[in-house]
């Protein structure tokens, strides 16, 4: 083929490529280098020594764990030959121990075999008690992790576990290789620096040269299991600069093959996007944008221990008119386009996926001003003079909180009308995201203390089980002085129905029984109560030039799950 | 025609004595208001630069005052089907991302940006000369009053700030409404924390001062330190103290837009200059005007500011004059 009438269809014949690349170009290292920008640099090639997305993102382009979440938050074994279930007896039938069978044949990158032993040192790395495992979280519960034989692994949990899929499961838990880090455990973990910079591993590539926060230079790992894979021969990673520049890098200049965490205004996408160099592309995992109502009263005339706490209910939004009033009164649909474009979606859910736990609630989606007025007039709340409403004298007005964020203050201003269109006033107030999210009990502003009684955050869950997330929405996880202001039931919504039907979900193991159970929790959350107004279901964005083929957005995993995949789309 | 001339000469002269040979009727019109202030002012006149700064001043306080009379609609109105318009009659200056109008945005924001701005000086400013000509005239006072501006030089602004919001917001707020506490807050704040440039200044300024032959020769005629403080030494210091003035407005303005960026300021429904010109700077490529006009608007104030603080220096000082 001539090059002229390839150029001539760019876009067709991208197109074309891209559904028949894998076949057309398999043959390792054959497109050269690719170059992707993180522009929050990784500073680590260990992620159990750093809990930041980018590190745990670059090291899975070498490092992999015994399964993959994929795009639709399900599990795909990757060094393991099955995925363990009841049928084939990889869990046990007590729901305390689960057994992995690992594939034969895989090599490390230096040549030498891949074994149990290799997963069992590594869980006995990350639960070593003198070392600060930044993955503990992965392994809470696990009693031991031995080696079987040379190809089996056993995971013992101290409790029944009806999920079992936590440890190596998903980039945060990958495997190391044992011969490697054996001199580096406990308390010596962060001072092997050749290691944790140069892990060999399993993955597609394997490192070259590793500059902290600045690149991180890859090449095709000659002993990788698939022999026509990687199609490219080198993978550099380049950090530095911010969002905006990474997705010029990608979209205006082309630069760059692939930006990471390009989140910013659709329209300032948009323009970039016009330049015809690449695409900004969305993953969708847990993330939802809502909106929580405080169910008790933070006046400052109440003592400071006692302001939001149960002992004194919201002289206002108990009554769950007001609350229904409130989310009916929401343009969902137009908040999303606001901020977020192509990578959010509205909601009524706070557990949007995965697919089996997503209620089916789309009530909501349309705004109903006219209804909020009458369901409002209806509950006795009356307009007064100017146009707020009263009953028995208190004031329909409300303060509402969230962190400085420009997107979070666009719909601030925009809720902030709806609400005064049915007769609610409403004080806005900005606080510092450091300050919010912070967590210091010493502070008034935190999201957990909720001095406020409206409040607006994002937050979602680990791995692809919504059970702990939703767990979190108990009675006790109410945040006050006597645990110090954690917990995330920021609504202190309280309901003793729902916690006991929190308490027969551990139990329930099948899981459709368990994405039924938990559709019916989060209705009780949003739908019915209230007590929780979700807005928008954020994606995350990422820009990918069009020369380049085979990715998949996973926001359940690392982004580069599958970089093996990637190639050149020849134009 | 030569004459005619020579006549009228002649007359003129011939009055003159005469005149003069007169008892006078009434006091020359002028003696009483030859004043010093109209001094001043005519010597500012002559200053091009700052008068041309002084209309332009007050051009800005008229369009952020009587603007919003004239132009009615609400600053925080969303209009969300006339978003991001260009400039057009329904909206003259276009509308932001969220459909409102940047016209009466800029006219509300700026009554808060000036009124912060000029208070947060005023309060700066006697601050500052306070102490720094207390410090330079009475010897004894020097030594601690220095050390404590010093202290506050080395006090860093944003955490100090971050302490003032958290203790005193709720309070204030619940005793002044939102708005009336953040603004008390915020010039206070500013006010409390920008005098130390001014006072070392004018500490500089009243030392030299002290040793020149007027001061020693009003000393020894026994003025009392009050009065020679008004009358001799705050005149000859008063132009530094207003370049630290005009400076001190542009900081202050600033300072705001950095405390509502940090969540620490006015609530985001408050425009200020400031906010508007951070919230903008996102889509600066795609809709330019609207970092240009809040931009603009701040730097035309700080100018004029400075110039007409130029000219009452030149117009104040005579020795430094035409320099």
């Amino acid at each position: 083929m001539k090059l002229k009438t390839l150029m001539s269809g760019a876009a067709a014949t991208a197109a074309f490529a891209a559904a028949m690349a894998p076949a057309a170009f398999a043959a390792r290292g054959a497109d050269g280098q690719v170059n992707v920008i993180m522009w929050q640099a990784p500073s680590t090639m260990n992620p159990y020594l750093s809990a930041g997305t980018k590190d745990i993102i670059a090291s899975s382009i070498a490092l992999e764990p015994l399964a993959s979440f994929t795009t639709e938050g399900t599990i795909e074994p990757r060094l393991a030959a099955e995925l363990p279930t009841l049928e084939n007896g990889g869990i046990a039938k007590d729901l305390k121990s689960v057994t992995w069978k690992l594939k034969p044949g895989i090599k490390w990158a230096d040549g030498s075999p891949f074994t149990a032993e290799d997963v069992a040192f590594t869980a006995a790395y990350c639960m070593d008690p003198s070392g600060g495992c930044a993955q503990l979280a992965k392994f809470e519960g696990v009693e031991k992790v031995e080696a079987v034989d040379e190809l089996t692994v056993k995971i013992t949990f101290i409790a029944p576990r009806p999920d079992p899929f936590s440890a190596f499961v998903g980039a945060q838990s990958p495997v190391l290789q044992k011969a490697q880090f054996a001199d580096c455990t406990g308390e010596k973990a962060p001072t092997c620096t050749q290691q944790n910079f140069n892990p060999i591993g399993t993955g597609p590539f394997k490192v070259v040269e590793f500059r902290t926060n600045d690149t991180i230079t890859f090449e095709a790992n000659p002993e990788y299991r698939d022999p026509e894979k990687p199609a490219f021969a080198r993978l550099v990673v380049k950090g530095g600069g911010d969002a905006a520049a990474a997705a010029r890098s990608v979209l205006e200049t082309g630069e760059f093959d692939y930006a990471w965490n390009t989140q910013l205004a659709p329209d300032v996408i948009a323009g970039m996007e016009a330049a015809g160099k690449g695409k900004n592309l969305a993953a969708f995992g847990s993330l939802v944008e809502r909106i929580h109502v405080n169910l008790t009263d933070a006046s400052s005339d109440l003592p400071e221990d006692e302001r939001s706490t149960a002992k004194h209910p919201h002289p206002i939004l108990t009554d769950a008119n007001v609350r229904k009033a409130l989310s009916m009164a929401i343009d969902r649909q137009l908040l999303t386009e606001i901020g977020y474009g192509q990578a959010g979606k509205p909601t009524c859910n706070l557990v949007p996926a995965p697919a089996a736990w997503a209620s089916d609630n789309t009530e909501c989606l349309t705004q109903d001003i006219e209804g909020a007025k009458a369901l409002l007039d209806q509950a006795g709340w009356v307009p007064g003079g100017d146009g707020i409403r009263e009953k028995d004298g208190k004031r329909l007005k409300l303060v509402f909180q969230t962190s400085v964020n420009a997107v979070r203050q666009d719909f601030q201003a925009l809720i902030k009308q709806w609400w005064s269109e049915i007769g609610v006033e409403t004080e806005l107030k900005t606080v510092d995201p450091s300050v919010f999210f912070g967590g210091d009990a010493g502070s008034p502003d935190t999201f957990q203390k909720f001095y406020a009684d409206i409040e607006m955050y994002a937050n979602n869950f680990e791995g692809n089980n919504p059970e702990p997330y939703l767990a979190r929405q108990t009675c006790d996880k109410i945040p006050g002085p006597d645990n110090q202001w954690q917990g995330e039931n920021t609504s202190r919504y309280c309901d003793p129905e729902f916690d006991r039907l929190i308490g027969e979900m551990t139990q329930i193991v099948d899981p459709a029984e368990r994405g039924a159970m938990g559709r019916k929790l989060n209705d009780m959350l949003t739908r019915d109560s209230n007590a929780v107004i979700p807005l928008v279901y954020r994606g995350t964005a990422s820009a990918v030039s069009n020369t380049l083929g085979g990715v998949k957005l996973n926001a359940w995993d690392s982004e580069l799950w599958n970089v093996a995949d990637w190639h050149r789309i020849k134009q | 025609m030569t004459d005619r001339l020579l006549i009228e000469e002649s007359a003129v002269n011939a009055a003159a004595p005469g005149a003069e040979a007169l008892p006078p009727a009434a006091p020359p019109p002028e003696a009483p208001a030859r004043s010093q202030w109209r001094d001043i002012w005519r010597q500012f006149r002559s200053h091009r630069g700052a008068m041309v700064a002084l209309v332009m001043f007050v051009a800005i306080i008229l369009f952020v005052t009587v603007g919003p009379l004239v132009w009615t609609i609400e600053p925080t109105f969303v209009d969300i089907r006339a978003r991001n318009q260009g400039f057009s009659a329904a909206h003259p200056l276009g509308t932001d991302q969220l459909g409102r109008d940047l016209l009466a945005r800029l006219m509300a924001g700026g009554q808060v940006s000036l009124a912060v701005g000029l208070t947060a000086m005023a309060i700066a400013l006697s601050l500052g000369s306070l102490i720094g000509i207390s410090s330079g005239y009475f010897r004894r006072l020097d030594a601690p009053l220095m050390r404590l501006t010093e202290l506050f030089l080395a006090l860093p602004l944003l955490p100090l700030l971050l302490l003032m919001v958290t203790l005193f917001r709720e309070p204030l707020g619940k005793a002044m409404g939102p708005a009336g506490g953040t603004f008390l807050l915020i010039v206070g704040a500013i006010g409390v924390t920008s005098w130390m440039q001014t006072a070392r200044i004018v500490r500089g300024e009243v030392l030299g001062l002290k040793e020149r032959e007027f001061i020693l020769a009003a000393k020894s005629i026994g003025t009392p330190a009050p009065r020679m403080i008004l009358r001799h030494v705050l005149p000859n210091v008063v132009s530094p103290i207003v370049v630290a003035a005009t400076l001190g407005i542009a900081t202050a303005i600033i300072t705001e837009s950095a405390l509502s960026f940090l969540g620490l300021g006015f609530p985001p429904d408050f425009p200020t200059w400031g906010r508007l010109l951070y919230d903008a700077v996102d889509q600066m490529q795609m809709y330019p005007w609207r970092v240009v006009l809040p931009g603009l608007l701040i730097s035309l104030t700080v100018l004029s500011v400075n110039y007409i603080g130029d000219g009452l220096r030149d117009a104040m000082d005579p020795r430094i004059r035409k320099r």
